[in-house]
């Protein structure tokens, strides 16, 4: 499994990489993935709906990414743009 | 007496010099050290399009290795995704037969259009700020927030929508640049579409 965060100028940079069936690795993974989420982080993995649609499931803790999850991408969480005018 | 003065005023300046050195020193460092300091993070922070270029086509291939083939398509065609709606029909529709969709731009903010029609429904302003800002900068390469939008919205279309700052269509997107995009995307997915039947009676 790959943590991948997105990055200004950079694109994206490789977190951590583990197999999450080796328990040292797996603890590495955690300790990564709280890391990201204390920074403000969310984080969503790519999947494949039925029929071959692919989207993304935002997840908030370790326990919720899929165990055969490839990839976990860390992105700076949403803020609301423009602000709004009072009408 | 005004020898023994001056040689005193000498003697004392010489002292003074001399307690005054490392301190002098010590300043002359602390400046030269702020000077390269300043130096350094001005070339840090410095737009360097080499680097942005770079940013980008990593991000172009992370947004194709997430995305379906057609949408990655049509981003690289046309600059925009669509993606369509999927609450009120309770999460199990889309393409044609889905009521609403939207098209999402690099940086600007989301349309909610309705696809029967084209009219205009919203425009969504939501951005994904990076406050670390490595190079001074908070904004992710164009194909890094097209993506944050598209798996923001797959995922969890409700809480993008609500954490978005809501708009009337012409806020800052054109509403004739949309009208014109989703003319182009009806054009290039006719286009498509008859080359695949193209390539299908050739097979």
């Amino acid at each position: 499994m790959k943590f991948l965060r997105m990055k200004p100028g950079h694109g994206e940079i490789l977190l951590a990489e583990g197999d999450v069936a080796i328990p040292e690795q797996e603890r590495e993974l955690i300790e990564a993935f709280r890391r990201e989420l204390d920074a403000g982080m969310w984080a969503a993995v790519p999947t494949e709906a039925r029929g071959g649609r692919r989207e993304a499931e935002l997840v908030r803790s370790f326990a919720e990414v899929p165990r055969d999850a490839e990839r976990v991408i860390f992105f700076p969480r949403a803020a609301g743009g423009a602000p709004r005018t009072v009408q | 007496m005004a020898l023994a003065l001056g040689t005193a005023a000498l003697v004392l300046l010489a002292l003074l010099s001399e307690l005054a050195r490392p301190r002098l020193i010590a300043a002359l460092e602390r400046r030269r050290l702020r000077s390269a300091e300043r130096e350094r993070t001005a070339n840090e922070l410095a737009y360097d399009p080499g680097r942005e270029l770079r940013a980008e086509q990593r991000a172009r291939a992370l947004l194709q290795s997430c995305v379906n083939g057609d949408d990655w398509a049509m981003y690289r065609d046309l600059g925009f995704l669509r993606v369509w709606g999927n609450v009120r029909d309770g999460g199990q529709g889309h393409s044609a037969g889905a009521p609403y969709a939207y098209l999402i731009y690099p940086h600007r903010p989301i349309v909610a259009y309705l696809p029967q029609t084209g009219a205009l429904l919203n425009e969504y302003c939501v951005a994904f700020p990076d406050h670390s800002k490595p190079y001074g900068s908070p904004r992710l390469p164009d194909s890094d927030d097209v993506l944050a939008k598209w798996m923001a919205l797959t995922a969890d279309e409700r809480r993008l929508i609500s954490d978005a700052n809501m708009h009337l269509p012409g806020r800052q997107i054109d509403p004739e640049t949309v009208r014109r995009d989703l003319l182009r995307l009806a054009r290039w997915e006719r286009e498509r579409l008859a080359h695949r039947v193209d390539s299908v009676r050739a097979a």
